[in-house]
C-alpha cells in the first residue's frame, strides 16, 4: 500500500567538537541548503520539515524545534519533533519518510542535529536526583559492563574493540567531514590510549560533536525525475523494549533481532550478509560492531567479533561497515543515526567521494539508543523496489 | 564602527537555573521508607511472580501495576554480574578514580542492580564474585540507597556463570 | 486515504499537583484502564507513540519510562515525539495511513508541578536574544492579550465569560481541575495576575496523562460501536518571533483548518486546547464556529492543563461526544509554543 519514497538530497555539516562560528539555526541551515541543492529543490517545494534531536539539555532549549523551524524552511508548514535516544536520527528519517509513503506530502525535509559545545552532554545524562546514588559515569560507565558481558560471552579475543577502532579511524580519514582525523592511526595508538571504562579504551569511544544531518525524501515521481541518482526506500523498520525487566538480555536484546527480521522480510532479503553490499551501523564504542553484526543476523550469536577479525567489515571486505568512519568518528548525538542513514543512501547513489564502495547497490542504516533498547533501521537501493 | 564591534560573538554564557521537586513514586518510597531502616525491598510480579529491586510501579515486561502485597525482603549480600573499572572523572560523581562500577544480583532477586566496589583490589575484580553491601554507621541513615557505601567481596566461592549469566 | 477512527479513550484527573505519584504512575492505569475498556492486549497493537517533553521532567529521556507503563513487550514497533500527545497521534495516523499499522496506542503524560512552569517555558523561545530576558509563559500571553485588546478586537468582558463557560462546562467532566458557576461581573473585579491577564484567563497547572486507540477500517468497527473516524488531521508551525507574525489572528489553525475540510459541514462540537482565554476566541474564530458549535463541553484546557497530554485528551474529548451521538461532527485543537505558534486542527465524524 505504501508509495515509493526516495531521497534525493543529502546534506551534511562538517562536523567539529565546536562549530562555534554558526549559531544552532545556522548549524541546521548549513546541511539543509546542501540537501537542498543536491536535490535541485528550493525551500517552496518542500512540503513539511521533520526534526530530531537527543535531549533538549544537551542545548538548553526546550523544544527547540520551534524557534529552529523558520531557519528550514518550515514557516506555515507542518513541522514534526522526533526524539527517541539515540536511535533519533534514524527515526526521524522513518518519520520523513513516512510522509512520503502515505502519500500525505510530495517533498519533505528532514534535519537532525546537536551541538553539543552548547551544553554538556555527560552533566545531561547524568543529572543527579534525589534517593539515588550517581554511579554510572556518563553512556561509556553505562555500557562498559555490557561489553564485558559480550566478551564473557562470545570468548571474543581482547583486541576485537582495537582493531574496530583503528578500522573506523582509517576510514574517516577518507571522509573530509569527519571530526576526528587521526593521520598516524594504528593498533598500538588505540592500545596504549588510556583505559576509560575497562574494558574500554580513550580511542574506543566517540566524540562529542557539533553538527546536522538533512535529507531531502520525495515520493516516486519526483524521485524517478530527479537531477541525481535516487536512493529508494525499501524498508524501514523500529523496535523498542523497556531498559530493564528480569532476564532482559541486555547485550543481545530482543528487540534488535526482532527488529532485523521484520526489516529483511519487509525488503525482500532472505541472506543479509551476501544480499547488502555495505552498511553504516551505530557503533559509539568499538565493541559495538561485533556486537550489532550478531544483532543484525549478519553473524551467528556470539560469531560477530569473527567479520572484524577477518576484515570482513573493512573497506575491502565482503561486508564494508562505517566507511563514514562511523559514530567513532563523529557524534553530533540527535544526528548520528541521521548521518548513518544518510551515509547508506550515499553509498548507493554512488556519491560518498573517497569512501564509496565500487559498486553498492543495496545499503543497510541502523541506530540505536537508550539502554540499547531502542532500534531503527532502514533498507536503501538504487533501485525501485 | 570600532575593530571591537565587528568581532564576532562565538560565545555567551547564560546559567539556566530551574529547580524542580522530584516525586520519588508511591513504589519507590516504600522502598526508600524501607532502607532508612537498614531493610532491601524487592516486589514480586504478579505475572511471573520474578522479584524486582527495586520496587518499582509496575512490571516494566508486563506492563500490570505491582501490589503493596508483593512485597520481598532480601538480604545485602549477592553476586557481581558485570563491571567496568571507571578511569574517567564526572562532575557527579564523588567517588576517588578509579573506581568499579558494578551490576550486583541480590540473592533472591531476580533484577540487578547499580552499586559500586570497594576494598578489592583491581586485578582481583571478577565476573561472579560473592558480595556483602557495606553500609553506613546506623545513625547516618537516611531515604537513599547511599546507605549502602558500596559492596565487599566475601571469602566464599565464585557463583557459577549459569546462575547468573541471564542477568547480563 | 484509509479509513482511521478514535475507538478509545482514558485519562487521569487533571491535578495541580500529584503528590505521591511520579510520571509513570500518573501513567500506568491510564494505559492499563484504555487496553481493558478496548478488550485488547500489546499482541493486537501495530504501532505505539508517545508525546511528553524532558523539560518538564527535569531530565533526560524522561519518556523511556513510559515504555515500562505500556509493558513493551515482546518489544513494540514505537516512536516518541517531544510535542503534545496529539502529535504523536498524527504520527500513529501516518502510520496507519502507509499500511504499516492497523491498531496503535497513542499516550502523552507531563507532570509541570515538578517546577516553575512557567519560567520553564522560557526556555523554549530564541536562547540568544530572547529567552535570557526570562520572559514567563504568562507575560508572554499578556502581550498577546493587551494587542488585542488595544486593537479592539476584543474584550475583557469576552475573555471573561469564556472562562465562565468553560467552568461551567467542566462541572459535568470528573477529569477537570477548575469548574464550577461564576459571575463574569465576579471574576471580572479580581485583580490582575500579568496585566490585561487575569487569573480566569489562564489555564490551570496540572498534572496528568492521557491515552488514546485509533484503528483503521473494520478494527475500529470491530471496537467500537459507533467509531469516531477522522476526515481531516492538519497541523501548522508558524515562524516563533512575536515579531515576525501577526498576533492578532491565529494563521496557522485558519490554514490547518482550511486543509482538515473543516468548512465542509456543519460542526457540533469543538474541543479546543488554547491556555489563555484570549486564544481560545482566536481559535475559535480561526476555526470559523457559530453559534451552531457548543465549545468544550469538557471545560477545555482551561479546566485543566495536562501539558503533552491536554492536545490529544482534546482529540479523545470531541471523539466522546461522537460514540456518544451527541455530535455527529466535531473538531478537536492542539496547540504549542509561544501565543498559538503551533496548531493542530482535528476533524471527526460519525
Amino acid at each position: 500500500m505504501a508509495e515509493l519514497c526516495g531521497v534525493i538530497g543529502i546534506g551534511q555539516t562538517q562536523y567539529a567538537a565546536k562549530r562555534q562560528e554558526l549559531s544552532m539555526p545556522g548549524l541546521l541551515r548549513e546541511a539543509a541548503e546542501r540537501a537542498l541543492e543536491d536535490a535541485d529543490c528550493t525551500w517552496a517545494d518542500i512540503d513539511a520539515v521533520v526534526i530530531g534531536k537527543a535531549p533538549d539539555m544537551f542545548e538548553g532549549v526546550m523544544m527547540p524545534e520551534l524557534f529552529l523551524n523558520d531557519a528550514i524552511g518550515g514557516a506555515y508548514k507542518p513541522m514534526l519533533r522526533v526524539h527517541t535516544a539515540g536511535s533519533v536520527g534514524g527515526s526521524t528519517a522513518i518519520v520523513a519518510a513516512s510522509l512520503v509513503q502515505s502519500g500525505i506530502h510530495d517533498r519533505v525535509l528532514t534535519v537532525a542535529y546537536e551541538k553539543q559545545s552548547e551544553s554538556n552532554a555527560t552533566w545531561a545524562l547524568t543529572i543527579s536526583m534525589p534517593f539515588s546514588v550517581a554511579t554510572v559515569a556518563g553512556a561509556g560507565g553505562y555500557f562498559a559492563p555490557l561489553v564485558r558481558g559480550y566478551i564473557r560471552r562470545s570468548g571474543a579475543p581482547e583486541d576485537t574493540g582495537i582493531r574496530v577502532a583503528v578500522k573506523d579511524r582509517q576510514n574517516a580519514l577518507k571522509n573530509p567531514l569527519a571530526h576526528l582525523q587521526l593521520e598516524d592511526i594504528s593498533f598500538d595508538m588505540v592500545a596504549d590510549s588510556p583505559m576509560l571504562w575497562d574494558p574500554i579504551r580513550y580511542l574506543e569511544t566517540c566524540p562529542s560533536s557539533d553538527g546536522a544531518c538533512a535529507m531531502v525524501m520525495a515520493k516516486e515521481s519526483i524521485a524517478t525525475d530527479s537531477t541525481r541518482p535516487a536512493a529508494w526506500i525499501h524498508a524501514t523498520e523500529m523496535r523498542s523494549e523497556p531498559t530493564m525487566f528480569s532476564g532482559r538480555d541486555q547485550v543481545m536484546p530482543r528487540a534488535t533481532l526482532d527488529n532485523a527480521a521484520s526489516l529483511y522480510k519487509k525488503a525482500g532479503i532472505q541472506n543479509p550478509r551476501s544480499e547488502i553490499d555495505c552498511a553504516e551501523i551505530y557503533v559509539p564504542f568499538s565493541w559495538f560492531e561485533p556486537m550489532w553484526m550478531e544483532g543484525m543476523l549478519f553473524a551467528p550469536i556470539n560469531e560477530g567479533w569473527k567479520m572484524t577479525y577477518e576484515g570482513s567489515t573493512a573497506l575491502d571486505g565482503d561486508l564494508p561497515v562505517n566507511m563514514s568512519g562511523g559514530v567513532l568518528s563523529s557524534n553530533p548525538i540527535g544526528a548520528s543515526g541521521m548521518i548513518r542513514f544518510a551515509e547508506a543512501a550515499l553509498q548507493v547513489r554512488g556519491m560518498a567521494g573517497e569512501h564509496q564502495i565500487d559498486g553498492a547497490r543495496k545499503a543497510l542504516g541502523h541506530a540505536y539508543g537508550g539502554g540499547s533498547q531502542y532500534f531503527s533501521t532502514w533498507i536503501v537501493d538504487n533501485r525501485k523496489p | 564602527m570600532s575593530e571591537e564591534a565587528n568581532e564576532p560573538i562565538e560565545v555567551l554564557r547564560l546559567p539556566v537555573e530551574l529547580e524542580y521537586q522530584y516525586t520519588a513514586g508511591e513504589s519507590a518510597s516504600r522502598f526508600l521508607r524501607a532502607i532508612k531502616r537498614g531493610k532491601l525491598l524487592g516486589q514480586r510480579c504478579p505475572v511471573d511472580g520474578r522479584v524486582y529491586f527495586p520496587t518499582r510501579g509496575c512490571c516494566p515486561q508486563h506492563g500490570v501495576p505491582m501490589a503493596d502485597d508483593g512485597s520481598v525482603e532480601l538480604p545485602d549480600v549477592g553476586t557481581l554480574v558485570t563491571y567496568s573499572i571507571v578511569r574517567i572523572p564526572s562532575e557527579n560523581i564523588p567517588l576517588d578514580l578509579p573506581y568499579v562500577t558494578i551490576q550486583v544480583l541480590l540473592d533472591g532477586a531476580d533484577t540487578v542492580m547499580m552499586h559500586v566496589l570497594g576494598e578489592c583490589a583491581l586485578e582481583d575484580v571478577h565476573m561472579g564474585m560473592r558480595l556483602k553491601a557495606k553500609w553506613k554507621p546506623e545513625e547516618e541513615w537516611e531515604s537513599s540507597v547511599g546507605n549502602i557505601l558500596y559492596f565487599v567481596p566475601q571469602d566464599e566461592p565464585d557463583a557459577p556463570y549459569d546462575s547468573y549469566k541471564e542477568h547480563i | 486515504m484509509r479509513d482511521v477512527a478514535v475507538v478509545a479513550f482514558s485519562q487521569s484527573l487533571s491535578k495541580r499537583r500529584e503528590a505521591d505519584r511520579n510520571e509513570v504512575e500518573i501513567l500506568i492505569p491510564v494505559i492499563h484502564e484504555l487496553r481493558t475498556n478496548a478488550g485488547i492486549t500489546n499482541e493486537d497493537l501495530d504501532f505505539v507513540c508517545s508525546g511528553s517533553s524532558d523539560y518538564l521532567a527535569g531530565q533526560s529521556f524522561a519518556f523511556v519510562s513510559g515504555l515500562d507503563a505500556v509493558g513493551a513487550w515482546p518489544p513494540v514497533c514505537e516512536s516518541h515525539v517531544e510535542m503534545d500527545g496529539a502529535w504523536a497521534l498524527y504520527e500513529a495516523w501516518v502510520k496507519i495511513q502507509m499500511g504499516y499499522a492497523d491498531l496503535a496506542l497513542v499516550y502523552g503524560f507531563g507532570k509541570p508541578s515538578m517546577g516553575d512552569l512557567p519560567l520553564t517555558m522560557a526556555l523554549q523561545l530564541d536562547p540568544y536574544s530572547v529567552m535570557p530576558l526570562w520572559p514567563d509563559a504568562v507575560s508572554i500571553a499578556a502581550l498577546q492579550a493587551r494587542l488585542l485588546l488595544d486593537g479592539g478586537l476584543l474584550s475583557e468582558r469576552d475573555m471573561a465569560e469564556v472562562a465562565v463557560r468553560d467552568r461551567a462546562h467542566a462541572k459535568e467532566n470528573p477529569f477537570a481541575q477548575v469548574k464550577g458557576d461564576f459571575g463574569v461581573d465576579q471574576i471580572l473585579a479580581d485583580p490582575y495576575l500579568v496585566s490585561p491577564l487575569r487569573k480566569h484567563d489562564c489555564s490551570p497547572i496540572s498534572d496528568g496523562a492521557s491515552a488514546v486507540l485509533l484503528a483503521a477500517g473494520d478494527r475500529a468497527k470491530q471496537l467500537c460501536k459507533r467509531p469516531a473516524w477522522i476526515r481531516g488531521i492538519e497541523h501548522i508551525c508558524e515562524p516563533q518571533d512575536l515579531g515576525v507574525r501577526d498576533l492578532t489572528r491565529s494563521r496557522s489553525v485558519e490554514i490547518a483548518a482550511e486543509k482538515a475540510g473543516l468548512g465542509a459541514g456543519k460542526v457540533d462540537v469543538a474541543e479546543l486546547s488554547a491556555p489563555f482565554t484570549h486564544q481560545e476566541i482566536l481559535v475559535e474564530r480561526a476555526l470559523g464556529l457559530g453559534t451552531e458549535t457548543r465549545v468544550n463541553p469538557s471545560g477545555g484546557a482551561l479546566a485543566g492543563n495536562p501539558i503533552m497530554a491536554v492536545g490529544l485528551s482534546r482529540i479523545g474529548e470531541a471523539a466522546r461526544r461522537v460514540w456518544d451521538g451527541s455530535a455527529d461532527r466535531a473538531v478537536a485543537h492542539a496547540t504549542s509554543g509561544p501565543c498559538l505558534q503551533q496548531n493542530l486542527v482535528c476533524v471527526l465524524e460519525g
